[in-house]
């Protein structure tokens, strides 16, 4: 057998946006230089270590189809696409924020739709994490697929309640939202294309054991 | 004048005659050493009543039909449960080993994408009623010949036993309502929610941590005999399967303890083949004591299916690797 391969052989898929920061920070702790990355704001690929940028909930599509051997990205990322065969290989702990099911203010409206019309309208950017909350909690929901700001969509009248991703709670409030019912905790995760993982374990486990130590 | 569009369905392709001639090259060299090393062919009806398929335990079906006497039949979603029909029925009192092989489409209701489509070309053997190891090194020689006949050159074969890590949960006397669920996890290698469901079990530490390691260990001969304490004894059997191995497919092969293949059939050594050039399997198998007793014919056999489109589109990705 060769040699291992060093860890900067493998090609990392990092997320853009509010995963970017932390994630970079925990690459350049286990000695990968990301100067370059955080400077260049426009460049997507970097092939001297081994990093592409995109959207997080691009991570599974390149990792999936080893265009990228390993990524990062959210939890909610991963629940959303179910059918993208990746290894998840660690809870990295950051980018922590929550799944909620959130109303406007006061009496809670999907109660009422509930009682009276049998079935509840839910705005959410996540349709499966929807489809399949309702599903599991035995309730019946018409599920509103919107792609901007969902938190309009309950103070309109289109919905009765949104199913959401919230850091801090604070565009909810501002809204006149309140967290009705909490879904699941998302945090950032390491993720391997299933060849990869076995064709370059050795570089993926250098990986692993750098990122698990303190 | 505009061409009248009529499509076909949901995750079916046609072929034309230049992607159709490299996709022959690559059938008949496999049909050949198939032929070579005693592996008659078989057809068997792409249909076939829904029971008997569910009685296989296979992949679940994704296209039914019924006939004109109401029966549900089913599009196979592989051969290796046709092939345990076939043997049961016609062959009931032919002495073993028997040694088929095959190259006919299945079909699943799975997410087309490329080298995975909802009807695909397979390419296998199954070998019935020979015992492991010495079947199963059997078929995965054949397999090395038949990946080499098609011109691959990067090729490797992750090995793993698919009773493994049952055995290994039950020897710390983890419930078995908990052994499915963490198979289950196990199946996806999500290694996230295996340490959290293991957590939940409040065993002691030092065997969580061994119950959370031995699915990651892959590598070389040398991780079996890292291994060590109870897993020695598990990975006793992968230890005399490579002992048979002949140094050309021993080289290729990367042991894998986590290795556990969605089929619910394996009970003994399961593999995968991976090449560079794609991020999915080219194929895999394993071996299955089984399967062939629950039509009626109890036999131990091991078996193996190539998808051909992904050993095309390894091929192709291989050469253009070896240009650049």
């Amino acid at each position: 057998m060769t040699t291992p391969p060093p860890t900067s052989d493998l090609v990392i898929a990092v997320p853009r946006g509010a995963l970017m920061r932390e994630t970079l920070d925990r690459l350049d702790a286990i000695g990968i230089d990301t100067a370059e990355v955080r400077s260049n704001d426009r460049k997507l690929l970097f092939a001297d270590i081994g990093v592409v940028t995109m959207r997080p909930s691009d991570v599974p599509t390149y990792v999936e189809a080893g265009a990228a051997d390993v990524g990062i990205t959210g939890k909610d990322v991963l629940k959303e696409q179910p059918e993208r065969e990746v290894y998840e290989l660690l809870d990295l702990g950051y980018g922590r924020c929550e799944m909620v099911l959130a109303t406007v203010d006061g009496p809670d409206p999907s109660v009422e739709a509930l009682r009276r019309l049998g079935v509840m309208r839910v705005g959410t950017k996540y349709y499966k994490t929807a489809i399949a909350y309702f599903e599991e909690t035995g309730r019946q929901a018409e599920i509103v697929e919107v792609k901007g700001s969902v938190e309009l969509a309950p103070l309109t009248g289109l919905v009765d309640a949104i199913v959401d991703l919230t850091a801090t709670g604070t565009t909810l409030r501002e809204n006149h939202l309140v967290i009705r019912e909490s879904i699941y905790v998302s945090t950032a995760r390491l993720i391997a294309n299933p060849v990869s993982y076995k064709l370059k374990a050795a570089a993926i486990d250098a990986m692993l054991e750098k990122l698990r130590a303190p | 004048m505009r061409p009248q569009i009529h499509p076909s369905p949901s995750g079916t392709r046609d072929v034309l005659p230049d992607e159709m001639r490299e996709l022959r090259d690559i059938t008949e060299a496999v049909r050949s050493i198939f032929e070579h090393d005693g592996y008659g062919e078989v057809w068997t009806p792409a249909l076939e009543y829904e029971a008997v398929l569910a009685r296989g335990g296979g992949a679940p079906p994704a296209y039914r039909v019924f006939d004109d006497h109401g029966e549900v039949l089913a599009l196979r979603t592989d051969m290796t449960v046709p092939i345990a029909r076939l043997v049961a029925t016609r062959f009931a009192t032919a002495e073993p080993p028997l040694r088929f092989c095959y190259f006919a489409h299945a079909y699943r209701g799975v997410r087309p994408h490329r080298g995975q489509m909802r009807e695909f070309l397979q390419a296998g053997i199954e070998l019935v009623g020979a015992a492991a190891p010495q079947g199963t090194a059997e078929v995965l020689t054949v397999l090395h010949h038949a990946l080499d006949a098609v011109g691959l050159r990067d090729f490797r074969i992750g090995l793993g036993d698919a009773s493994l890590y049952p055995m290994l949960l039950r020897s710390h006397d983890v419930p078995e309502g908990a052994v499915e669920l963490l198979m289950d996890t196990l199946v996806r290698r999500d290694f996230v929610a295996l340490e959290a469901e293991l957590g939940r079990l409040g065993l002691a530490d030092d065997a969580a941590e061994l119950l959370l390691r031995v699915p990651q260990i892959r590598g070389g001969p040398e991780v079996l005999k890292d291994a060590g304490g109870s897993v020695a004894d598990a990975v006793a059997g992968l230890t005399g399967l490579y002992e048979l191995l002949s140094p050309e497919v021993a080289e290729r092969v990367i042991f894998d303890l986590g290795l556990v293949r969605k089929m619910g059939y394996y009970t003994g050594a399961v593999f995968d083949v991976y090449d560079p050039a794609l991020g999915a399997p080219l194929g895999g198998g394993g071996h299955y004591d089984d399967l062939l007793g629950r039509f009626g014919r109890p036999l131990p056999a091991v078996g193996f299916a190539l998808t051909i489109d992904r050993l095309h589109i390894a091929l192709t990705g291989e050469e253009k690797g070896a240009e650049a």
